[in-house]
C-alpha cells in the first residue's frame, strides 16, 4: 500500500486509489501511479465537469467535428473547414507569466495543426487584478510579451481579444487563448491510433524534466507556496514549433499518416492513451527510445514530462521512409518509439522491460466521474439587490483620485463641471466627467498598448484588425472571410452565472454579426474556482446551463473547449468566468463592417431597446465601486433576430458601421464609434428611462445602462428608410438617435444635452489610459 | 518577371511576399528553399520576414550561412536586385550586403502598426515608381528594428544617398515622435552602394490591397516590375538608373506627375492610381 502523503502529492483520493487497484488487480508501481494521477487529474479527466458538459449542444449541419478531438470544426463552404478551439493557461501564467502565456499559445496552435489545419488566427481573453497594483502590471507585461513572443515568431496573427481587470483575478489571472485554422474539409486528421503493428513516432523537442505534473498543478488551488511550483511550468520554443507545424502539415499531405496528437498536458502519457482509446487499440512504447534532454531520467519522469513542442504520430506500416524524409527536410528527427497493438493496453517499456501496463479505458472512459454537490451561495441573493435611489450619480467623481487616468486638463474640467452640476442641476457637459472616467477605465479603454505588441497583420489576411470589433480574416482564393470574437463577463456571472453565461454567448455572437458574419459555431473556456466546494459547483452548473440555452437559441453549437477549475488562492475564488469564442462566416470579405463611423452626415440608428439596466455595469463599478444588481435581461429570440438582421444589413451594404453596446452602455459605445476615425463627431438624443427617483440617476441609466441586444449602426441618409423597414420586418426595435458630424461628442437625454465633449480629448483619455498605468512602474 | 522568394525554416512572411508577387502583381514567383543553391532563374530575389533560424543568437545571424545565401550574394554582385524585408533586412546586414546592424526597439517592445515613410531616393530598383518625398503608409512588425551604424559609417551612408526610406509623420516631416523604434537618422530602408540591394523594416507586402488597409506597398513592387520592363537585362538598366540623381527625377516628374511618369516607367501609373484610390477609400 502506498503512503497517504504520496497519494496526496499525486492529487489522488484514497477512494481513487482503491479504484486503481481494482482496475489493475494489483497495487500500481510508482510509474503507473504517476500515469493514473495525471490522467485522472481534473485537467485531463474533466471528472467534475463532464456530467454538465454533456448537456451542451454540439450538433448542427455545419458541424464537421464536435467535442472529443483536439479541436472542433465547422463547414465554411468551398470544401473548407474552420478548425478552432480555446484553451486556458491560467495556472502556469500566474507562476511564470512569460513562459506560461507563451506555452499556452504554443499548445493551442498544436491542437489546430494536429487536425490538419493551417493556423491562421489567434485571439486571447485575459483577466487580471486592478492595474493600480505593481504585481498586476508585472503579470500583464509578462503575459502580453509571452503571447507576442510566441505568436509573432511563428507567424500567426493575433487578430483580436479582450482584457478586463477585476480584483478577483489579482492572484489568479486568466489567460485563455483561441486559435483558428483552415483545412480542406475532407482532409481533417484525427488523433487516433489504429492498425496493430503500425509504428508510433515521436518528433520534436527532446524530453526534459520541465512541466512534470503540470496537469496536476492545474488541478489544485494556489497557496503561499505556489511560487515554488515554477519547475512545473514549461518553456516554449516557437522555432521548434514552426518546424513541427510545417513538417506535420507536409506529412499530412501524403496519406501515410494514421493519426497524430500533440503532447500537451500530461505529455506522452496523455497522447499515447488518448490516441489508443479513440482508435480502440493499444499503444506500446519504449521510453528508452524517447529523445531526452537530460541524463538519468526515469520512466516516470519521461511519461509525465510536459516539455513543449512534441508530437506523437502513428504512421502506416511501410510508409516510414516517406515520413522520415519530410521531417529530415525540416531538420527534425522522427524517432520510432513503439507500435500500435490490438490489446487495448498502454504498455510502457524501458529497454524492453515492461514498467507500466494499464488498460487504456481505465485511464480515459473509466476515469472517475463525479456529480459533485452544489448549493446556491449565500452572497448571490444579497449582491443582486441594488438600490439606485441610494446613489448620487455624481457623488463619487468629486476628487482627483476618482478620475484616475484622466490627464490634468481633463481632470480640472471634470471637477469643475461636477461642482457646478451639484449647485444647479444638470447642464450641458455635466456628465462629461462620468463618460471620461469610464472611457479611462482599463477594462473599457483602448487596448492598443497590448495589441500593437502582437503581429496582427502577418499572413496578409487581416481585414478587421484588433480594436475594431470582431477580428476578421479573409480566406485567400475565395470571396469569403471569417469573423471571430471571444467574450465573457465575470461580473455578470458572479451576480447570476446563468444569465451571465448567456450574455457571454450572445455578446460573442453579436460581435461576429456586427462584422457582417453569420455565427456558425462556438468554443468555450470555463474558468472557475474549486469544484469540491458546492457554491463553486453551483456557479459552474448554472453557467453551463446558460451557455447551453444561448447556444441552442442562437444556433451556435459548442464544438469543443476546455475547463479550468481550482482558480483559487487561499480559498478566494475568481469570479465564475466562462469565456466564449464564436466563429462566423462572411460571404463577401469586402462587405466587412467595423465599429468606426465612416463619414459625417450619416444617420445613427440604435437597434434594440434600452431599459436602463445598471446591474453589474461598468458605470456602477467605476463611479460607485459597486458590483451589484441583476445583470441585464436577455431575450434570446430578440437577440437571434437582431443578429440575423445585422447579417442582412451587412450583405445588402446598408450599414456603414456597427458596434455592439456592452461595457459602459450606449454613451461609451457611441463614443467608441468616433474613435480612430480622424475625428468624426456625433450628436445623439435618447429617451429618459425610469429606474430611480433621482432624475440624474435616470439620465445615467439611459447613457450607461448595459441592456443587452443593442447595436449602434451608422447609415447613409438615403438608406435610413430601408434599414428601418428591414428592422421592422425582422421585429427588431430600431430608431434614429442622431447623426455623425462635427468634432464633438454631444449626447442628450430627454431633450437636454448632458455630454458635450471634444472627440479629441475623449479619445486621448481612452487611447492612453493603459499606457499611463503601465508607465507608472517606471515613475 | 520572376520573383524568387527565399524560404528559411523560420520565414513566416514568405507566403505573403509570394501572394503579393503572383496574385496581386500577376508575376511569376518561385520559392527558394534555403538548403538549395539555386535561384531558379529569378529576376529579383526577396528575403522575406520571419525569424529565419529561430534567431535566438541574433536576428539573421545564422541565415547568412545557408546555401541559398551564397547564390544571393553572387546574384547581388552581378547587379541583380535583392530586397530584404524585416528579417530579410536583418539577414542582409548580417551578411554584410548592407552596412550597419539592428538593435532592439527603443522601448524594448515589439511593435506592429502602420507607419509613415518618406521616400528619400528613387534611383533604386525598389523605389523608382515613387516620387522623392512621397509619403507611404506601410506597416511594421518587429522587435529589433532600431537601425544602428557607427557615426563614420552613418556619414558615409548619408553621403552616398543610401538611405532610401525614413520614418516620418503623415506629412513627411521628420519627427522623433514618429520614429517607432529609435533608428539612427530615422532610417527605415537602405540600399548598398551599387543601389541594387535594398533592405527595409516595413512590410510592403502587407500593403498591396485596399482590403488590408493600404496599397502604398505597391510602390515598392511596381518599381521593380517597372525597372525590369524597361530593360531586357535588369542589371545595366539598374546601373543607368543609379546614375540619375534623385533631384533630376523629381524635377522631371513634378509638372504632370502621372503623364511624365507613365512614359518613363510603364508600371508607374498603375502604382500611382493605386495610391490615389487608397487616399479616397472610405
Amino acid at each position: 500500500m502506498i503512503d497517504p502523503p504520496v497519494l496526496e502529492r499525486h492529487g489522488l483520493t484514497p477512494d481513487e486509489y482503491d479504484r486503481i487497484v481494482q482496475f489493475l488487480g494489483r497495487e500500481p508501481n510508482p510509474t503507473e501511479l504517476g500515469i493514473f494521477s495525471v490522467m485522472w487529474s481534473e485537467h485531463c479527466s474533466y471528472k467534475s465537469s463532464r456530467v454538465h458538459l454533456k448537456t451542451l449542444p454540439s450538433d448542427g449541419p455545419q458541424v464537421l467535428q464536435g467535442p472529443g478531438e483536439n479541436a472542433g470544426a465547422v463547414d465554411i463552404g468551398d470544401g473548407l473547414a474552420a478548425v478552432f478551439k480555446i484553451e486556458s493557461h491560467n495556472h502556469p501564467s500566474f507562476i511564470e507569466p512569460y513562459q506560461g502565456a507563451a506555452t499556452g499559445v504554443g499548445g493551442i496552435i498544436r491542437d489546430i495543426f494536429t487536425m490538419g489545419a493551417r493556423p491562421i488566427a489567434l485571439l486571447n481573453s485575459l483577466r487580471f487584478g486592478p492595474l493600480e497594483s505593481r504585481g498586476t502590471r508585472r503579470l500583464v507585461e509578462g503575459v502580453v510579451a509571452g503571447i507576442a513572443g510566441y505568436g509573432n515568431s511563428i507567424g500567426i496573427p493575433t487578430v483580436g481579444g479582450e482584457i478586463s481587470f477585476e480584483p478577483s483575478y489579482a492572484d489568479n489571472p486568466l489567460v485563455n487563448v483561441f486559435c483558428l485554422g483552415i483545412a480542406r474539409a475532407s482532409d481533417i486528421v484525427k488523433g487516433v491510433a489504429s492498425g496493430a503493428g503500425n509504428p508510433v513516432y515521436y518528433v520534436g523537442a527532446k524530453t526534459g524534466r520541465d512541466g512534470i505534473h503540470g496537469a496536476t498543478m492545474a488541478s489544485a488551488e494556489f497557496d503561499e507556496k505556489s511560487a515554488d511550483k515554477r519547475p512545473a511550468v514549461q518553456v516554449g520554443d516557437p522555432f521548434m514549433e514552426k518546424l513541427l507545424l510545417e513538417a506535420c502539415l507536409e506529412v499530412m499531405r501524403t496519406d501515410a499518416l494514421v493519426g497524430i496528437q500533440d503532447m500537451g498536458a500530461a505529455g506522452l502519457t496523455c497522447s499515447t492513451t488518448e490516441m489508443g482509446s479513440r482508435g480502440g487499440a493499444g499503444v506500446e512504447i519504449d521510453v528508452a527510445l524517447v529523445p531526452q534532454r537530460e541524463t538519468g531520467m526515469t520512466p516516470y519522469e519521461i511519461m509525465l514530462s510536459e516539455s513543449q513542442e512534441r508530437m506523437l504520430l502513428v504512421v502506416k506500416r511501410g510508409r516510414e521512409n516517406e515520413v522520415e524524409r519530410i521531417f529530415d527536410k525540416w531538420d527534425l528527427h522522427a524517432v520510432h518509439i513503439g507500435q500500435v497493438t490490438a490489446d487495448g493496453m498502454l504498455r510502457v517499456k524501458d529497454r524492453g522491460q515492461v514498467v507500466a501496463e494499464i488498460p487504456n479505458r481505465a485511464l480515459t472512459d473509466e476515469a472517475p466521474l463525479y456529480e459533485r454537490p452544489m448549493t446556491e451561495p449565500a452572497y448571490v441573493a444579497e449582491a443582486q439587490k441594488l438600490d439606485l435611489d441610494a446613489l448620487d450619480c455624481l457623488a463619487e467623481a468629486s476628487t482627483l483620485e476618482d478620475l484616475g487616468a484622466l490627464d490634468r486638463s481633463a481632470k480640472a474640467f471634470a471637477l469643475h463641471s461636477v461642482a457646478d452640476g451639484r449647485a444647479r442641476g444638470l447642464q450641458p457637459g455635466d456628465l462629461n466627467s462620468v463618460l471620461l472616467s469610464i472611457l479611462g477605465s482599463p477594462t473599457v479603454a483602448s487596448k492598443r498598448w497590448v495589441y500593437r505588441q502582437y503581429d496582427h497583420m502577418v499572413r496578409t489576411n487581416t481585414i478587421n484588425p484588433p480594436g475594431l470589433g470582431a477580428g476578421v480574416v479573409r480566406i485567400k482564393a475565395t470571396d469569403r472571410a471569417l469573423a471571430m470574437s471571444v467574450d465573457g463577463n465575470g461580473r455578470y456571472c458572479y451576480l447570476d452565472p446563468y444569465r451571465g453565461a448567456m450574455l457571454a454567448v450572445a455578446e460573442a455572437a453579436r460581435n461576429v454579426a456586427c462584422a457582417g458574419a453569420r455565427p456558425l459555431g462556438a468554443t468555450n473556456c470555463l474558468n472557475f474556482g474549486n469544484p469540491e466546494r458546492p457554491a463553486i459547483m453551483w456557479q459552474f452548473a448554472r453557467a453551463v446551463e446558460g451557455i447551453g440555452a444561448a447556444c441552442r437559441a442562437l444556433d451556435v453549437p459548442i464544438t469543443g473547449g476546455n475547463v479550468s477549475l481550482y482558480n483559487e488562492t487561499d480559498g478566494r475564488a475568481i469570479y465564475p468566468t466562462p469565456t466564449i469564442g464564436v466563429v462566423g462566416l462572411l460571404e463577401r470579405a469586402d462587405h466587412v463592417v467595423s465599429r468606426r463611423f465612416q463619414e459625417a452626415g450619416d444617420a445613427v440608428i440604435l437597434l434594440g431597446d434600452s431599459r436602463g439596466e445598471l446591474g453589474g455595469s461598468e458605470y456602477l463599478k467605476v463611479m460607485h465601486d459597486l458590483v451589484r444588481g441583476m445583470p441585464p435581461a436577455l431575450d434570446l429570440d430578440v437577440e437571434h433576430r437582431l443578429q440575423t438582421l445585422l447579417v442582412t444589413l451587412a450583405a445588402e451594404r446598408l450599414m456603414r458601421s456597427a458596434h455592439d453596446c456592452s461595457d459602459g452602455g450606449l454613451a461609451v459605445t457611441v463614443a467608441e464609434c468616433c474613435f480612430d476615425t480622424s475625428r468624426i463627431g456625433v450628436e445623439i438624443s435618447i429617451d429618459r428611462v425610469q429606474v430611480a427617483r433621482e432624475s440624474r440617476m435616470n439620465v445615467c441609466a439611459a447613457l450607461f445602462g448595459e441592456s443587452a441586444s443593442r447595436v449602434v449602426v451608422s447609415v447613409v441618409p438615403d438608406d435610413v428608410i430601408a434599414v428601418l423597414e428591414r428592422a421592422a420586418a425582422a421585429d427588431v426595435p430600431a430608431r434614429v438617435v442622431g447623426r455623425t458630424g462635427g468634432e464633438r461628442l454631444r449626447m442628450g437625454v430627454g431633450g437636454q444635452i448632458v455630454i458635450d465633449q471634444s472627440v479629441d480629448d475623449a479619445e486621448r483619455v481612452w487611447s492612453t489610459a493603459i499606457e499611463q498605468y503601465v508607465a507608472k512602474r517606471v515613475a | 518577371m520572376r520573383f524568387g522568394i527565399a524560404v528559411f525554416p523560420g520565414s513566416n512572411c514568405d507566403e505573403d511576399a509570394f501572394h503579393a508577387a503572383r496574385d496581386v502583381l500577376g508575376q511569376d514567383a518561385e520559392y527558394l528553399w534555403h538548403k538549395d543553391a539555386d535561384l531558379k532563374g529569378a529576376d529579383v530575389v526577396i528575403l522575406p520576414g520571419g525569424f529565419a533560424h529561430g534567431d535566438y543568437l541574433r536576428t539573421g545571424a545564422m541565415a547568412r550561412f545557408s546555401p541559398i545565401m551564397t547564390e544571393v550574394r553572387a546574384f547581388a554582385d552581378r547587379g541583380g536586385p535583392v530586397l530584404g524585408i524585416c528579417n530579410g533586412f536583418q539577414i542582409l546586414l548580417e551578411s554584410g550586403l548592407l552596412p550597419g546592424a539592428m538593435l532592439r526597439n527603443r522601448g524594448l517592445k515589439y511593435r506592429c502598426e502602420h507607419v509613415h515613410l518618406r521616400v528619400e531616393q528613387i534611383d533604386t530598383p525598389f523605389t523608382s515608381a515613387a516620387r522623392a518625398g512621397q509619403v507611404l503608409r506601410i506597416p511594421i512588425g518587429h522587435g529589433e528594428g532600431n537601425y544602428f551604424a557607427p557615426s563614420e559609417m552613418l556619414q558615409r551612408i548619408e553621403a552616398n544617398r543610401q538611405v532610401i526610406l525614413r520614418y516620418a509623420d503623415p506629412e513627411g516631416r521628420l519627427d522623433d515622435a514618429w520614429n517607432p523604434n529609435g533608428s539612427a537618422n530615422a532610417i527605415a530602408g537602405l540600399c548598398n552602394e551599387a543601389r541594387n540591394v535594398v533592405g527595409m523594416m516595413p512590410h510592403p507586402e502587407r500593403a498591396c490591397e485596399a482590403l488590408l488597409g493600404s496599397v502604398d506597398g505597391r510602390a515598392i513592387f511596381d518599381s521593380i516590375v517597372g525597372a525590369f520592363r524597361s530593360a531586357d537585362q535588369p542589371s545595366p538598366r539598374l546601373r543607368r538608373s543609379a546614375m540619375a540623381s534623385a533631384e533630376a527625377e523629381r524635377l522631371a516628374l513634378q509638372p504632370s506627375v502621372v503623364g511624365a511618369a507613365g512614359n518613363r516607367h510603364p508600371s508607374l501609373s498603375m502604382g500611382r492610381s493605386a495610391s490615389l484610390s487608397a487616399g479616397r477609400s472610405r
